[in-house]
């Protein structure tokens, strides 16, 4: 019989493996997908894992799409660790979108330096106050993060949706549910001339940097670890669980209000009802594929944006429905999240009781 | 194992690169690039413009290469996907959904040699158009025949979003029923979605149930018209021809029919003679189509529709036709005035006897 | 009087996609899995619903073999975090993604088609009293499955042995393995059981309420069977109602448009979840009680050591 042994210590030879052997698989079965699609499948796998990175504008856009997954995957990243789900990054990102756009709105034309750091103040407070619903239920009422930052993703988004129909309309909008579009002043500035790449990535980029930083060597790394692994540890080493719960909501939640002020402030440049697009969501995948680590978020990140960038490509130059960009991530991602277990537990084959106590 | 792994990518490297070359020959037809915000598999609004993709290819064979991508949302990758088209080579690109305004813009700016036509946006420049259709011509020939057929004197007007486009069309319908039957009444149900068919066949039965025999919808899916063929009542099809859904309970469906002007804006760039414009086209040019009427129609109702409806193709007929005042009573056109465009493209008023709020 | 009975049913109508959904999670959550991917196994049961029925003209095979879909979708989920000990958040929500693309790759053939709907049943005498033969008795037969379902569930949780060894499993998984009961058994059996109830009630949209297929056309219903899950504190009988409670909302929210009422539609949307956060306060606030309600191990890895 094959059964699973834990590692003393988690190997890292495999840990470093495991994607690339995933990534792997994937080809392969990604080749048999496209094949049976009647498509060319290795010019298809192409397409979407290489071609994206040949030229400046796609690893621009990639960039893009991954600034947002990035920061709040790196958010989320300290409260798993410490086995506090914040699955509402959504709501969180809505939230930070829609208050530091709203100062935008406020400003409108008004020039000055200050406005745009004003705009991420008020995205990334939005963001935390919006995570400070469920850390306050959670730390006073014992209620379960998880479920509470669900619902109030739902809520967020239509939030949105009933400012962006009403008082956040464009006055000259023709009733169009849609923002004015911001202001110079009140724009992200862009990273290379000619693209959409912003400087959020640079936050980003700090932000995984920091972590990595608090992670490894701040006390605050240590004590989420022993929390994620036993709460009563936790509490003999004498650290606040109410405290380190709080704190991982607030970086969660910051973070992602903070992306959300850059997606509204970035490569939309105003509100839009359809401004949520799932990234609160793909992050909590990427924080995975990145094993909750800052930098493989980085990296998870990057792979992510470029399946969706390949995607799109493969669209063009194949005529592939849109449909196929979902099942081949989801390929990626099962494959990714099955492997993972090769790193942490070793496969034995056992014998059966009876033999193991005649010998 | 490592070098195994070395040489599989550089093998997937030589193969793409010689991949990429294959593809940057092939550059002689037109290139039609198309961006759709739902499935090509709607059956309403996105399947109605991939349908005129198909008709670019069928009339112009190998002279154009048309690509699409579907299922862009209006967010933050709209922008991009339009880019990807236009540095892809496409000579032409349309953006089919009002959200893809902003970013066509914004694209266009960077790509002055490409033409793009924007769907229903209001926005234009040197290399973009803008078309979209008076749809509400469609709704004046389905209000007379509702006003006719009722029972019940109550109409079910499933609409989606309080802009304009459908303010007029609710406006449209409204005010031809009325004409011909003065004790006409609309029930509105606003679901704020274009496309959720278990809300839309919810919004259907909650106004069967509340008195309504006959339906309208602005919204894309087939649900309302299956919901309407099932409780045995009448209902018009919208975007595409419904009769699949309802073979007893369509009358008619109003078809966006975006072929003829898509065909001609491709012939343009390929003659050289592409210019930016402003198209709202109506019945006349074809670009709204009224499905064929429902045996279940009156022959005397059928003759009626058809004559309005070649009278406003004519021109000598327009829906909003004054005297017309507004839903509080203050006037808005003179008796024999005619609607000015810009008060219809900006439309957000009610007009009188249409009862509820206007959602703000 | 009758408006009232219509609306009842429209409810009803409405709210059984949710509620075969929120009772399938409800026994998974209660082995103490927390699978994400309902929205992605409601939405391959909606695909595989309506293909097989249109090919095989058979409403049941329809529904049976979206059954099976949703319960394959599940398998592999469970797969995935029970043998290979995958996170369930990241694998529920890599299930939905999967999903969602795999039933518009398959479905890409079945646009603009459509079923013959599954028809109303009509039952003797009880159809016939007034109002509550109009209330109660004029469904079709898959709601009736919907009822019974949620009965048979709250039974088999509450009385029967295997009920309490699931139970078990949600509560202390080492415990019960420790008293010999196959934990991972347990959890992919009850896995598969969620996974079929979901496919089936993405079946009724595609077959029933909406008979035609659409990629999307769940549009998030999953999500909301989450949330209706939360607000039964893992009690079927109150799933069923919360379920209602949720579709309830939606149609009198159109109810009361077209009864010229003007509520902002957006602000009548956000109150199920609202009030479901409430609910989950208020049960969760007293420790001991909450631990009668939330079962302990829900989403936790299960790892035999021994």
């Amino acid at each position: 019989m094959i059964r699973l042994e834990a590692r003393n210590q988690t190997s890292r030879t495999l840990l470093f493996w495991s994607p690339i052997l995933a990534v792997g698989i994937t080809v392969i079965a990604g080749t048999i997908m496209f094949a049976l699609l009647g498509k060319a499948p290795i010019r298809a796998i192409a397409i979407i894992f290489l071609e994206p990175l040949g030229d400046i504008f796609s690893i621009a856009e990639i960039v893009v799409k991954a600034t947002p997954l990035i920061l709040i995957a790196v958010g989320l990243s300290f409260g798993f660790k410490a086995g506090i789900w914040n699955i509402g990054a959504e709501g969180q990102f809505t939230i930070g979108a829609l208050s530091g756009g709203s100062v935008a709105l406020a400003l409108y034309q008004i020039d000055g330096a200050w406005v745009l750091p004003l705009m991420c103040l008020a995205g990334a407070v939005g963001g935390m106050l919006w995570a400070a619903i469920p850390a306050f239920l959670k730390t006073r009422y014992n209620a379960n993060e998880i479920l509470v930052s669900l619902m109030l993703t739902y809520v967020a988004v239509l939030l949105l949706s009933a400012l962006v129909h009403g008082p956040l309309k464009d006055p000259d909008g023709m009733n169009f549910p849609e923002s004015r579009i911001f202001h110079d002043a009140a724009t992200l500035p862009i990273l290379i001339e000619g693209t959409r790449a912003h400087v959020g990535f640079v936050t980003a980029i700090v932000a995984v940097a920091i972590s990595w930083l608090v992670l490894s060597r701040h006390i605050f790394g240590y004590q989420i670890k022993v929390l994620g692994q036993s709460q009563r540890a936790a509490r003999f080493g004498g650290f606040n669980e109410k405290h380190v719960t709080w704190i991982c909501l607030m970086i969660s939640g910051g973070l992602a209000g903070l992306a959300g002020l850059f997606e509204a402030a970035g490569p939309v440049g105003q509100l839009v009802p359809a401004l949520p697009v799932g990234y609160g969501f793909t992050a909590i995948i990427v924080a995975f594929l990145g094993r909750l680590n800052p930098l493989g978020i980085l990296l998870g990140g990057f792979v992510m944006a470029l399946t969706y960038i390949g995607g799109e490509s493969a669209q063009i130059e194949l005529n592939l429905p849109s449909a196929v960009t979902g099942v081949f991530q989801g390929m990626l991602l099962f494959f990714l999240l099955g492997i993972d277990v090769l790193a942490n537990y070793k496969i034995r084959m056992t014998q059966p009781l009876s033999r193991k106590l005649s010998e | 194992m490592k070098s195994i792994i070395r040489n599989f990518w550089s093998l997937l490297t030589i193969i793409s690169t010689i991949a990429l070359i294959g593809s940057a020959n092939a550059a002689d037809p037109l290139k039609v690039g198309f961006v759709y915000v739902g499935p090509i598999g709607d059956h309403g609004w996105t399947y109605e413009h991939d349908r005129s993709r198909l008709a670019i290819e069928k009339a112009f064979g190998s002279k154009v290469k048309t690509t699409y991508l579907e299922k862009i949302p209006e967010g933050p990758d709209a922008e991009r996907a339009i880019q990807q088209l236009a540095r892809t080579d496409h000579d032409i690109i349309f953006t089919t959904s009002f959200g893809f305004m902003n970013p066509t813009i914004k694209v266009a700016k960077k790509f002055p040699k490409i033409k793009f036509e924007h769907a229903t946006g209001f926005k234009r420049a040197e290399n973009v158009s803008t078309y979209s259709a008076r749809f509400y011509e469609g709704r004046h020939i389905i209000g007379l025949i509702a006003g006719k057929m009722t029972k019940t004197n109550t109409i079910g007007y499933i609409a989606s979003f309080p802009i304009p486009e459908v303010v007029r069309g609710i406006n449209a319908a409204y005010l031809a029923a009325k004409s011909v039957n003065p004790a006409i009444k609309f029930k509105i149900v606003w679901v704020n979605t274009w496309f959720d068919p278990g809300k839309e066949a919810d919004a259907a039965n909650a106004l069967i149930a509340q008195g309504a025999d006959i339906l309208m919808q602005h919204t894309d899916s087939p649900a309302a018209m299956q919901v309407a063929e099932k409780k045995g009542i009448f209902a018009f099809g919208q975007a595409s021809n419904m009769k699949a859904f309802g073979p007893n309970a369509q009358l008619t469906s109003i078809i966006n029919n975006w072929a003829p002007y898509c065909i001609s804006r491709v012939k343009a760039v390929m003659d050289g003679a592409w210019k930016s414009q402003d198209t709202w086209d109506g019945i006349g040019p074809s670009m709204v189509a009224i499905s064929k009427f429902s045996e279940q129609i009156p022959a005397d109702v059928r003759s009626m529709a058809g004559k309005a409806r070649d009278a406003i193709a004519a021109g000598t007929l327009h829906p909003f036709t004054g005297p017309i005042n507004k839903q509080d009573g203050s006037p808005w056109l003179k008796a024999e005035e005619i609607a000015p465009d810009g008060d219809l493209a900006g439309m957000n008023f009610y007009v009188e006897g249409v009862e509820g709020a206007l959602p703000k | 009087m009758d408006l009232l009975i219509l609306i009842l049913q429209g409810i009803i109508v409405a709210a059984t996609p949710l509620v075969f959904a929120a009772i399938g999670e409800l026994v998974v959550e209660r082995a103490g899995v927390l699978n994400l991917g309902v929205e992605g196994m409601m939405i391959l049961g909606a695909v595989s619903g309506f293909a097989i029925t249109l090919e095989s003209g058979s409403i049941l095979i329809g529904i049976v073999s979206a059954a099976l879909a949703g319960g394959a979708a599940a398998l592999l989920f469970g797969i995935l975090t029970q043998l290979l000990l995958s996170n369930q958040v990241a694998t529920g929500l890599a299930l939905t993604i999967f999903g969602l693309g795999l039933s518009a790759l398959l479905g890409q053939g079945y646009s603009g088609a459509t079923v013959m709907a599954l028809e109303k049943i009509h039952i003797t005498v009880l159809s016939d009293i007034p109002i509550l033969g109009a209330i109660i008795f004029s469904y079709d037969p898959l709601i009736y499955l919907s009822f019974g379902l949620t009965g048979c569930v709250a039974w088999f949780l509450a009385k029967t042995r295997a009920g309490l060894i699931l139970r078990a499993v949600g509560e202390n998984h080492d415990a019960a393995h420790a008293l010999g009961y196959g934990v991972v058994k347990i959890r992919l059996a009850a896995l598969v059981f969620g996974g079929a109830c979901a496919g089936i009630g993405g079946a009724y949209l595609s077959i029933v309420q909406t008979p035609f297929w659409v990629e999307d056309m769940t549009s998030g219903r999953g999500w909301i069977a989450l949330a209706i899950v939360v607000f039964s504190t893992w009690h079927p009988g109150r799933a069923l109602l919360g379920a209602y409670l949720f579709g309830g909302v939606t149609v009198v929210q159109l109810h009361v448009q077209g009864l010229g009422v003007d509520i902002q539609a957006q602000v009548l949307s956000m109150l199920p979840y609202i009030v479901t956060i409430i609910v989950l306060v208020m049960i969760s606030r007293d420790t001991l009680r909450a631990k009668l309600n939330a079962p302990a191990c829900l989403n936790k890895s299960f790892f035999a050591s021994s």
